[in-house]
């Protein structure tokens, strides 16, 4: 396969050309689209860039088939990977549904427009809920939120080695202005940074070792159901500590903390900055990893800050009920859980978790 | 091969099956198994099944096999095939997967002429979820969600998945409809359209097949309804493909 990035370039481009680029970059196979705004350009630059790199495209019928024929592509071996947003993204639920549970490494690159349903093309923040948790499941899924380009180019191509490293589907979230606007950024080859081949093999049929395998993801039993789902859940707690990330500006004795994350991470981040410049003594934290979250660093972000928390984002709470969930886990005392997903619960057993 | 000895295809570990006495999932997957065998193709084989009955047969072949969503096993073996040229893809779905919750899917992979085999079962019914319209519910039909009998004036006439496909799929494109009370016929119709495949085209094969428990049949009711009742609106035989796209209309630059 022909290496798309020789050396370092510095270039100046399009968010959604910068998607194009990072797939190529980190040597992804297969993209399967379906149109719709604002990341059609991803398509249209991996379209005409693809042919010249030996990597393949097929525009298909739907979001549903986009995403179960890269899940396809995906099961052969292949590096592959989509893009969409809005609409596009509640249908997308789906093929990540089936992912999550069959540990299949989908990558998607989510480019949020305003909602609910078709409301604008132009962007939003709203797709977090989505993102970090559609689908009939426990979201078990790995979601960057970028917030320049050259962490959309960083990022797209990290999320190729983590979903096959991890084998959760992976989620590049930016937006319609970071899709649309030009900005510089730096263009590399990842194996001249420290970066191998993604480590991809086939899951089922040709060139696979091994004996033959048998894939499902529906159980006739709620038992066969919960074992499944607790070795994913263990592999997905195991797995957050080695990726979850963040930037934090700041220091102890903050009077507040200022929490957003994506673009708006920007404006907050310049925000922070002027505030410090007049002696203000306001901290900064910008979560990368939405899911899992880093719940642990932006506790201790908090308590650096005393207490005092100003969540920003262009959504109604969406990352706000994020954080919500990491204060709830802090104040491990009073929120005490039962949680036993996909079986029943009795009373003995509901009696037996109250403490003493 | 005797009527009664397994193909060789066949994950003996997984037998007996899990289809109801008297279904025709077992037949039409007897007649896929032998055509495997025949062309000796199960090595190359990734075999995927729908949700709905079909997905009993996830582990019903000694070859890589998949179970989807429902509708979706189309699409996700047109990526596997693109990714994968040599693989030879067999999609294994019902009459709800493939001419309601997928019907995009089908009508796409035929019109762009994906090498891929699909394969319907038509028993006029779903039939996992406990026996509501299919598509393929005939008029008069009784069924949970037509306790009346299906009405045309309410929902139309029963859908012809071949006759419709011919219309629309690619000219290379082989299109059939076979039945479960013949059997030799209908392995030999799947054979031909595995060697479609091979040859790097789309092939589809409607198998009319039975549903006694949903259906409330006994055998004999059960071999009546399906050949006197559904072979005479369903005709099985070959469709010839292409018929509205043989006219290639290509803009010139
Ligand atoms: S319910 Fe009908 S289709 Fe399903 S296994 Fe039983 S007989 Fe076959």
């Amino acid at each position: 396969m022909k290496e798309a990035v020789e050396g370092e370039k510095r270039a100046f481009m399009s968010g959604n050309e910068v998607v194009a680029w990072a797939a190529l970059a980190a040597g992804a196979d297969f993209m399967y689209g379906y149109p719709i705004t604002p990341q059609n350009e991803i398509m249209h630059y991996w379209r005409r860039l693809a042919p010249e790199y030996g990597r393949g495209f097929l525009q298909t019928e739907d979001e549903l088939s986009a995403g179960f024929a890269t899940i396809g592509g995906i099961l052969s071996g292949k590096v592959a990977f989509s893009a969409t947003a809005g609409p596009g993204t509640v249908l997308f639920q789906e093929p990540l549904s089936m992912a999550e549970m069959m540990r299949i490494p989908l990558v998607v690159v989510i480019q949020q427009r305003g909602g609910p349903s078709t409301a604008t093309v132009i962007y939003s923040q709203q797709e977090v809920t989505l993102a970090c948790f559609g689908g009939n499941g426990e979201g078990l899924r790995l979601v960057y939120s970028t917030s320049s380009h050259q962490e959309l180019y960083d990022y797209t191509i990290k999320a190729f080695h983590r979903a096959w490293r991890y084998r959760f589907p992976t989620l590049v979230l930016g937006d319609g202005y970071q899709a649309k606007m030009h900005e510089a950024l730096t263009l590399y080859n990842p194996q001249e940074r420290g970066w191998g081949k993604v480590p991809a093999e086939p899951i089922l049929g040709l060139d696979r070792k091994g004996s033959v395998r048998h894939l499902r993801n529906t159980f006739s039993v709620e038992e066969e159901l919960a074992e499944t789902l607790r070795r994913s859940l263990a592999d997905y707690r195991k797995a957050a500590e080695e990726l979850v990330e963040y930037e934090f500006l700041g220091e102890w004795g903050g009077e507040l903390l200022v929490v957003a994350h994506g673009i708006v991470g920007r404006a907050a981040r310049a925000a922070v900055r002027g505030l410090r410049a007049e002696g203000r003594r306001v901290n900064f934290f910008r979560p990368i990893t939405l899911r899992p979250f880093p719940g642990q660093a932006f506790q201790e972000a908090l308590r650096a800050s005393g207490g005092a928390l100003l969540v920003v984002e262009s959504a109604q709470g969406q990352l706000g009920r994020i954080i919500k969930e990491a204060l709830a886990e802090e104040e491990s005392g009073s929120f005490q859980t039962l949680y036993r997903p996909g079986v029943g619960i009795t009373a003995e057993e509901i009696m037996e978790a109250v403490p003493l | 091969m005797s009527e009664l000895s397994m193909p060789r295809s066949w994950n003996r570990e997984s037998k007996p099956h899990r289809f109801c006495p008297g279904c025709g999932h077992g037949l039409v997957l007897k007649a896929l198994g032998e055509a495997l065998d025949q062309l000796q193709l199960s090595r190359r084989t990734v075999f995927a099944c729908d949700i709905g009955c079909s997905l009993l047969a996830w582990d019903f072949f000694d070859v890589d096999s998949l179970q989807t969503h429902h509708g979706r096993t189309i699409p996700v073996m047109v990526g596997l095939k693109r990714a994968q040229p040599e693989q030879v893809a067999v999609a294994y779905t019902g009459d709800g997967g493939g001419y309601a919750i997928g019907l995009q899917h089908l009508i796409s992979a035929a019109v762009r002429d994906d090498a891929i085999t699909v394969i319907l079962v038509n028993n006029t019914t779903y039939a996992m979820t406990g026996g509501q319209m299919a598509p393929t519910t005939l008029l008069g039909q009784k069924t949970e969600t037509t306790p009346f009998g299906r009405d045309r004036e309410e929902t139309g006439l029963p859908f012809k998945g071949p006759e419709a496909l011919a219309a629309l799929a690619s000219p290379e494109a082989y299109i059939a409809r076979g039945t479960v009370s013949k059997i030799k016929p209908l392995t030999k119709l799947l054979v031909k359209a595995l060697q479609r495949q091979l040859e790097g085209h789309f092939s589809f094969v409607e198998a009319l097949s039975t549903c006694p428990t949903n259906w409330r049949t006994n055998a004999r009711e059960t071999w009546g309804f399906l050949e006197q009742v559904m072979s005479s609106y369903y005709p099985v035989g070959e469709f010839p493909a292409g018929a509205g796209a043989r006219e290639e209309a290509q803009l010139t630059s």
